[in-house]
């Protein structure tokens, strides 16, 4: 008896070993497909939040580690089955992803609820997401759409845009921006001449832009992505002679755009969340030190990371479920303002039982559901640059 | 001057890009009905033979641009397209000698080969992948328009502007050399007529002093030099990316069973059917109506007929009716 009761144990042990003490945060961005070119940077910013804690050494339970996973940015069974495999056998205590608003969900329906994890998105933007139940897991430093489509509104009636064609690529995404600038333009006293939708990942945008010039307008807003089919979009429009200012909202900033098609993009607008708060500039800093460029949300995943591990500090536990409560509370008012870079100190504080209001890279501050109100920044390509010219 | 608008606006978005993708269509489809015709097999790796021609050209126009060799305002890719087309043709001749030379001495059925083919197709897929990356490659250089939309309205007055872009030329230009000659050969040579007898009757051909294995590789030569034009001028045209040539089988393969499977001839008007059809039926004719319509006939909406997500649907719904309606095609198929 005593010894079955001893091999018994050993087995156990071997089954289950010891769980490590590191904290893991896991970073689910889409590496590879439609916005690969934006997903180093926005990893790097994670993890550069997740070092400047490391080396603070204020952290309460211990060191953090980081895990990366492959969200795909479009193929829902694969981001699920990486945020899974971060989930049981990385055992990671929260994520920091995913990117792009469709894996997003389906990650969040079927993998985070089902084992109460919490995850905070830099870069999902689905007006649908505000609503969708999270058992309050999830929370997004980046604006809804709903908000960019005010601001895209805006911009076009201010620089004298009165009709304007819209092409958006065919997902959440596209569909969530496109309806919501749809109804903000048309409520301001613009008019969509159509609204269209287009594939990623063909070879010939032809067709679809034949379609577009035949409506016509004064611009042609291109609500897709800039490695796929937005680029592909802008190409024919211009080689056809069919449009020639693109409005180009988030998924469509990037230098790699104005580069691909050359000065021709010149004089096209667009809009990105971005700030000109200190904290964004004290972000760029942080990221060329750390040997990197800023890039587009950048910002909001440095901030996403920083609100995790804030959050676990504040609640003190690493438990999904019950730091989930206190990720609101850190980033809003009141208390001491906290930029990055001050990561440290906000541990000290939070330690000493003070209140504090992280800024962040982005200025952010989350409402509703638990996501950023939204700061955005307009931009003007110029000299084949995206070019920030303004903030609103 | 309402009429020429019109027109233009019609050449602009229907005839000029219609010629161009049917030409590809049509120089993919030839490749396919004379493998069908003369191999007695569709060959479903046709559109990855024509991806691997694309990426020779890619690759050597690479090597001479670094090299400094180009001949602007020509597209360097065509330049190099006699070595791209070599390094095709070495390549069907490769998988012919390990592949489908085995079946081919069994005499085995053309459901086989068209099985092997398509294992041909998905290895000639990895390998490309496998060499070249899955990504989106622009290999365009030299000038990009023969005739830019601005000039041309600079010119006329209209309104409406007409774009030929290089490739496009290119395109049309090429592929109806590749045809003459390729008709020349199979009509008037020597080859091309011993060609033609072992497509008609292989026993009879065979008794009458022809040699198979000769004829068989005259049939990959142009195959492979069909393939890599064919490849080489889509990417061209459009972009170079792997994927994309596995898509491009089926319109092909439309094309060639809507001119009638083994029908020359066939195979250019099936790719020019296809290609014409996706455009006049997901084009929106808003603007047409507007110049040839009195102004109080002109509709509100766009007067498409299918939104241009159902672009590939269309040929699958041409392929369908001729099935049902003419199962030999356009032309009556299987002769060469």
């Amino acid at each position: 008896m005593k010894k079955t009761l001893i091999s018994f144990m050993l087995s156990v042990s071997l089954i289950f070993p010891a769980i490590a003490d590191n904290v893991k945060i896991g970073i689910i961005l889409g590496f590879t497909g439609p916005i690969e070119s934006l997903a180093p940077v926005m990893a790097k910013s994670a993890e550069m939040a997740i070092d400047e804690v490391n080396k603070s050494g204020n952290f309460t339970h211990g060191k953090i580690d980081s895990v990366r996973g492959d969200s795909t940015c479009v193929d829902a069974a694969a981001a699920q089955a990486a945020a899974e495999r971060l989930i049981t056998a990385e055992k990671v205590n929260a994520i920091m992803g995913a990117d792009c608003s469709g894996v997003t969900t389906a990650v969040l329906k079927n993998v985070a609820m089902p084992n109460g994890i919490v995850m905070i998105s830099p870069s999902a933007t689905s007006p649908a997401l505000s609503t969708e139940p999270d058992n309050g897991l999830f929370f997004r430093t980046a604006p809804s759409d709903a908000r960019q489509g005010e601001v895209i509104a805006d911009l076009l009636m201010e620089k004298g845009f009165k009709t304007a064609a819209l092409s958006h690529t065919n997902n959440d995404y596209g569909k969530g921006l496109a309806a919501s600038i749809q109804k903000n333009f048309t409520s301001k006293g613009g008019k969509i001449t159509i609204t269209a939708s287009h594939e990623d990942g063909k070879a010939d945008y032809s067709a679809e832009v034949a379609a577009l010039a035949q409506a016509g307008g004064d611009i042609l807003i291109v609500a897709g992505y800039l490695d796929q089919g937005g680029k592909g979009i802008i190409q024919a429009s211009l080689d056809a002679d069919a449009f020639n200012k693109f409005f180009l909202p988030d998924g469509m900033i990037g230098d790699s755009l104005p580069k691909a098609i050359g000065p021709d993009l010149n004089g096209s607008i667009g809009s990105v969340p971005g700030t000109d708060s200190p904290g964004a500039a004290k972000y760029s800093e942080l990221a060329k030190a750390a040997g990197f460029e800023s890039g587009p949300y950048g910002p909001e995943s440095y901030d996403a990371a920083a609100l995790i591990m804030l959050a676990m500090e504040k609640s003190k536990s690493t438990k999904s479920n019950v730091f989930k409560a206190s990720v609101m509370d850190v980033a809003n008012a009141p208390g001491e303002k906290i930029f990055p870079g001050e990561l440290g100190k906000a541990l000290k504080l939070i330690k000493a039982g003070k209140e504090i209001d992280y800024v962040g890279a982005t200025a952010l501050e989350l409402v509703g559901a638990g996501e950023s109100s939204g700061s955005f920044a307009e931009i003007l390509i110029n000299n084949q640059k995206t070019n920030k010219v303004g903030y609103r | 001057m309402d009429f020429l608008n019109g027109i233009t606006l019609i050449a602009n978005y229907i005839i000029i890009p219609g010629l161009t993708y049917g030409s590809q269509l049509a120089l993919g489809a030839l490749g396919i009905t004379i493998i069908y015709s003369v191999l007695r097999f569709s060959n479903f790796a046709h559109g990855e033979f024509m991806s691997f021609g694309a990426m020779s050209a890619i690759l050597l126009s690479w090597l001479f641009i670094s090299l400094g060799i180009t001949l602007h305002p020509i597209p360097t890719a065509i330049m190099v397209l006699p070595i791209a087309i070599v390094l095709t043709i070495s390549y069907c001749l490769i998988v012919d000698k390990f592949i489908f030379k085995f079946y081919r001495k069994q005499n085995s059925k053309s459901v086989i080969n068209l099985i092997v083919s398509i294992g041909v197709m998905f290895f000639t897929g990895g390998l490309i992948r496998f060499i070249i990356g899955p990504g989106d490659r622009n290999f365009f250089d030299g000038e990009r328009f023969i005739l830019k939309a601005r000039t041309f309205k600079n010119i006329t007055g209209l309104n409406e502007g007409l774009t030929l872009k290089t490739t496009q030329g290119i395109t049309i230009i090429l592929s109806l050399l590749l045809v003459i000659l390729l008709f020349w050969f199979l009509n008037k040579t020597k080859t091309g007529k011993s060609m033609r007898a072992y497509s008609d009757n292989k026993e009879l051909a065979l008794l009458s002093g022809i040699n198979p294995e000769k004829v068989v590789l005259i049939t990959w030569i142009i195959t492979g030099t069909l393939a890599c034009v064919a490849g080489t001028l889509y990417g061209l045209d459009k972009s170079y990316k792997p994927f994309t040539y596995l898509h491009l089988v089926l319109p092909i393969f439309s094309a060639a069973i809507v001119g009638g499977v083994g029908n020359p001839v066939g195979a250019i008007i099936g790719g020019f059917v296809i290609a014409f059809s996706e455009l006049i039926i997901t084009f929106a004719y808003k603007k047409i109506f507007f110049y040839f319509l009195p102004i109080n006939l002109v509709p509100e909406g766009l007067s498409q007929i299918l939104s241009t997500d159902y672009k590939i649907a269309i040929s699958f719904l041409i392929l369908v009716l001729v099935l049902l309606i003419k199962p030999t095609g356009i032309y009556k198929g299987k002769v060469i």
